[in-house]
């Protein structure tokens, strides 16, 4: 079934219907989220009680609304600072990668290559139930030798974070070495030739090239990390990223605030998710 | 001399990345999943964690049904989101394409918990679907769609559909339209053009597809908990309380160890199959994302 091979109008009919149901589909649970946001109403169910911002705003309990709602902007904290450290990390390991990749040549590099994608199939939860064990077993030993306690190895945020970068670090080096591929090798030659040395000709030509896949990667690991549930569920300690935080909310049963914030978070992730995209398509040209 | 040390400078992040953060990780989760608790704080290797989760029929019924309903996701996930595909791919034209496109992408950009949010609203007793339906007088009282199987395919179908519809519209949107109309001038009716030159020329797409929504299905703990409920008994909930509500770490070990081998050997069977590899399958797919 292709535009220029006639069909029967009734099929096509059909199929346009069922395409469309599928965004419907796609939609729904995205559409009742925001607008249950804004009912007035404890529960965020049906039946619809009026317009409100309360959730938002609101003061006083029970409608204490997003913005004043200390636990769950502590949590939108913890997550953003999360994310930087996933983000500069992965970026820069990423970008150091794809150098590796698509510049050098060593024995190993096939297999090296097939390591470096195995994060992406290995679950989420044996990531971060395989960090966990790691190190708590180098903090108990460090601890029975030297009797001393390093916080950093127990759960906590470093750990979140370390366990995040383990995969996302292989979606930052996917996407720069995509454009590092298609890097013209003679622009650098010429400034090598015109008296630059390899650093230089590297930081002056090759990286401001390679910055729009950088930003995008950049972009890709922050909303990444922000939204990762299970490797941070299994590292977590006493600071609950913004993920976690949602996730006791809602199985202690749930008020609007937690429709707002979905919202808000729409908001902001398609925001950064078109910029993605437009980068996306800058590096097509 | 400074390239050699260029290059010891570029591979020194790799090697620190993957052997701290993955290949050591692995070996002590194995080695973790070997200890037999004698007395507390006393050990010693043997296989008792393995056989525990053989000889207690909870455990790999769980194991079973985990992957059977992966299965089950990733085939329903494959059949709705391939007419999908293509119609991206081959019938919609110009702007309408790219943005269906976007379209299709943008829910994933927004959190697993959100989006399961969002079918707990509607789903639920009190929720958009049972109060539809008695509006409609088409149900007498609140009826209850959460909490059962059906309601985590839903969920799992719904997430998943991304990883399906990027790699299948990819691999679609490289078939030139002429191979199809040679199908057609050959005599082939639409069901021969799709069985023979539609298919599998998108062979690479589905199993690339395949493949990550099995392993995210099956690493899933968000959608089962939470559209399922208590009883949902998917695998990652037992590695979880082994862990975290146990504390049996040696035992939760070897779940994981057990769950991490049969990921891998669907991947690996998928690849063999189609006789791809993984650098081209996952690695495009997730660079195109």
């Amino acid at each position: 079934m292709i535009p220029s091979i006639p069909q029967s109008p009734f099929l096509l009919a059909a199929y346009r219907v069922y395409v469309g149901l599928f965004f419907v589909y796609l939609a729904a649970p995205l559409v009742v989220v925001s607008v249950f946001a804004f009912n007035d109403s404890l529960f965020p169910s049906p039946p619809w009680n009026g317009f409100t911002w309360d959730w938002f705003f609101g003061e006083a309990a029970p409608r204490v609304g997003l913005f004043h709602d200390g636990p769950l902007l502590k949590a939108i904290g913890v997550s953003v600072l999360v994310a930087v450290f996933v983000t500069l990390l992965s970026v820069a390991v990423g970008t150091s990668n794809a150098f590796l990749f698509e510049r050098e040549s060593f024995p190993l590099k096939n297999f090296a290559y097939v390591l470096m994608l195995t994060p992406l199939v290995v679950p989420g939860i044996i990531l971060g139930i395989s960090i966990l064990v790691m190190t708590n077993g180098l903090a108990n030993r460090v601890y029975d030798a030297f009797g001393i306690e390093i916080e950093a190895l127990r759960p906590g945020l470093i750990l979140v974070v370390l366990g995040q970068f383990s995969f996302i670090a292989t979606i930052a080096t996917l996407v720069i070495s995509a454009r590092l591929r298609k890097f013209d090798i003679g622009l650098e030659e010429a400034a090598l030739n015109l008296g630059a040395s390899r650093w230089t000709a590297v930081r002056t030509i090759t990286l401001p090239y390679l910055a729009p896949a950088m930003i995008g990667a950049g972009i890709v690991a922050f909303l990444m990390s922000f939204e990762n549930f299970n490797t941070t569920l299994m590292l977590v300690g006493s600071d609950a990223p913004l993920t976690i935080a949602l996730f006791t909310r809602l199985r202690e049963g749930s008020t609007p605030v937690l429709n707002a914030i979905s919202l808000m978070l729409m908001i902001a992730s398609a925001v950064l998710a078109l910029i993605a995209i437009a980068l996306q398509r800058d590096r097509g040209t | 001399m400074a390239r050699r040390l260029g290059f010891y400078l570029l591979l020194a992040p790799l090697v620190v990345w993957l052997g701290a953060l993955l290949i050591i990780p692995h070996i002590d989760l194995f080695v973790t999943s070997l200890q037999v608790k004698i007395r507390p704080r006393v050990y010693e290797l043997g296989f008792a964690n393995y056989a525990e989760f053989f000889t207690e029929p909870l455990y790999w019924n769980t194991f079973a049904r985990t992957a059977l309903m992966s299965v089950a996701a990733t085939l329903l996930t494959l059949l709705i989101g391939f007419p999908v595909s293509y119609y991206i791919a081959k019938l919609a034209r110009g702007r309408a394409r790219a943005v269906l496109f976007v379209l299709c992408l943008l829910p994933f950009w927004v959190s697993e918990l959100v989006r399961t949010f969002g079918w707990m609203i509607l789903l639920r007793e009190t929720g958009v679907v049972s109060s539809a339906l008695q509006w409609l007088g088409l149900a007498s009282g609140p009826i209850e769609f959460l909490y059962n199987d059906a309601a985590i395919m839903v969920g799992l179908v719904y997430t998943s559909m991304l990883f399906m519809a990027v790699p299948l519209v990819t691999t679609l949107d490289s078939l030139d339209d002429s191979y199809i109309e040679a199908g057609y001038d050959l005599g082939g009716n639409g069901f021969a053009v799709m069985r023979e030159i539609v298919i599998p020329h998108a062979m690479p797409g589905i199993v690339s597809g395949c493949i990550v929504v099995f392993m995210l299905s099956l690493g899933n703990y968000l959608t089962p908990i939470l559209l399922g409920g208590k009883d949902s008994l998917w695998f990652t909930e037992q590695i979880y309380s082994q862990f975290i509500t146990r504390f049996n770490w040696e035992q939760g070990s070897a779940f994981g160890f057990l769950l991490l081998i049969l990921s891998s050997l669907i991947v690996w069977a998928g690849l063999k199959l189609t006789g791809q590899t993984l650098g081209a399958t996952v690695g495009q797919g997730q660079a195109s994302r």
